[in-house]
């Protein structure tokens, strides 16, 4: 949850709540990209692919917000938002990939930034913020919600991986 | 008249390059060059306006993954490459690029000497406490007790301490950033840019391959408790003190930068030859 800005009028607090919205999707696209590349690289192009899908996803949520708030682009180069932990709910910790991740571990960092994306935006919809944002938040956590649910039933559909799964009898301990 | 051509606005992803990194999937360096990049963005700057320079290790290679214009130089000498290109070019944002080994080690004198000489240019170092790119030897900041395959029981050896020497040496800014947290790393080269003189920043940035246990860093990292400091005892006996995880601007100096060189004076070669004559 992002920490209390300075009390501003309805259109303001909508505008801005709407600016953070889409700020936590652009860090969520540009760290499933950074996966995606990584893994690439290392020649995982299984979960690569599904990191960039993950992306694609996240990207076309950004679009609808600058369609909905008819921005051509964000209208001001966002200052780092101050969010409650380091970086957006969305946003995957930097070190949660590994070169011989699967698929299925994957679905399991997306089903935690869309649980913890759906608390953000739960929490602003039980707050005490102007009733236009409220509505917003309220909206947007039913979308996380859904996103939730898809992502679990994505994760029924590809195999768990097996104990020992990263255990590399020959690792790659140079990195070109 | 023609209305004057103003460029748009940048942003991060317009520094990026289309080279895809080669670091450990996990690596804290990925974060580093994602701060660098909104850095330059927020800063306004435009690549053709920015060098990065760097040296030899898995941090060295960040120039490749920017837009700028790059120089990935020799082992440890970053530091007196983009000195000299700042002296040469001082309408160019320089930013130097290391990692603990290249930084503190190989290129350990320069980094005294480049504090001293306090060129208006920002030092990113990427430090995670050991050699990745040769396969995990201790480097000058490894605790003395961690134990490896390649020091058993650990180098016994006390660690080094950039930030203090950097301080003694003369650095006019010196910061400490952890790279879990890349808008925060992006906050403070910003400010490092815009501090005249020689700024440093030290990230803390885990390697996952051979140090995992740096992961645990997230827990330890933290703001500093207190405001930077203008006051060179007082910075030192706090970064003397501290435990290494205190995240932000430790200290902002008031000395002025290098100036440059003083005109040189304009013989001709006739002028030159002039006075061999006997």
């Amino acid at each position: 949850m992002s920490k209390p800005a300075k009390k501003a009028s309805g259109e303001e607090a909508y505008a801005d709540f709407m600016s953070r919205a889409y700020t936590m999707e652009l860090e969520a696209i540009e760290r499933y990209a950074q996966f995606a590349d990584a893994l690439d690289t290392h020649n995982n192009p299984e979960v690569a692919g599904l990191f960039r899908k993950l992306s694609a996803i996240e990207s076309l949520h950004a679009k609808r917000i600058l369609a909905e708030m008819r921005w051509p682009s964000l209208p001001a180069l966002p200052a780092a938002y101050a969010w409650e932990s380091v970086e957006g709910p969305e946003t995957a910790p930097f070190d949660a990939v590994h070169y011989l991740m699967q698929p299925y571990h994957a679905l399991e960092i997306a089903l935690r930034c869309e649980q913890q994306a759906r608390k953000y935006y739960e929490d602003i919809a039980a707050g005490s913020a102007p009733k236009r944002v409220k509505a917003a938040a309220k909206e947007m956590a039913a979308e996380e919600a859904s996103h939730v649910a898809l992502i679990q039933d994505w994760m029924k559909k590809v195999p768990q991986p097996a104990p020992g799964w990263d255990e590399d009898p020959d690792p790659p301990r140079m990195n070109e | 008249m023609n209305a004057p051509i103003t460029s748009p606005a940048l942003t991060a992803k317009d520094f990026k390059s289309d080279y895809k990194p080669v670091w450990c999937p996990g690596c804290g360096d990925y974060s580093v060059l994602t701060a660098v990049t909104k850095a330059l963005a927020m800063l306004e700057l435009r690549p053709e306006n920015v060098a990065v320079v760097s040296g030899i290790g898995c941090s060295s290679r960040i120039p490749a993954y920017t837009t700028c214009y790059g120089f990935h130089g020799v082992h440890g000498r970053s530091l007196p490459a983009g000195t000299g290109l700042k002296v040469a070019r001082p309408d160019l944002t320089v930013l130097v690029a290391s990692g603990d080994g290249d930084g503190y080690s190989i290129g350990g004198n320069h980094f005294l000497h480049a504090c001293r000489r306090n060129v208006d240019l920002t030092y990113i170092v990427m430090d995670n406490h050991v050699y990745g790119m040769t396969k995990g030897q201790p480097s000058p900041t490894t605790e003395p007790d961690w134990s490896s395959k390649l020091a058993p029981g650990g180098t016994g050896v006390r660690e080094f301490h950039p930030l203090v020497i950097a301080l003694a040496s003369g650095a006019n800014f010196i910061a400490r950033a952890f790279s879990g947290d890349p808008n925060g790393v992006a906050a403070l080269i910003v400010e490092a840019v815009r501090h005249p003189g020689f700024s440093f920043v030290e990230v803390l940035s885990p390697c996952v391959t051979f140090r995992p246990e740096q992961r645990g860093w997230k827990e330890s990292a933290r703001p500093a408790p207190v405001a930077y400091t203008d006051d060179p005892a007082r910075a030192a006996r706090r970064l003397m003190t501290d435990d290494g995880f205190n995240i932000g601007v430790l200290y902002k100096g008031r000395r002025a930068p290098f100036a440059g060189l003083p005109a040189a004076p304009t013989h001709s070669l006739a002028d030159l030859e002039g006075g061999f004559r006997l």
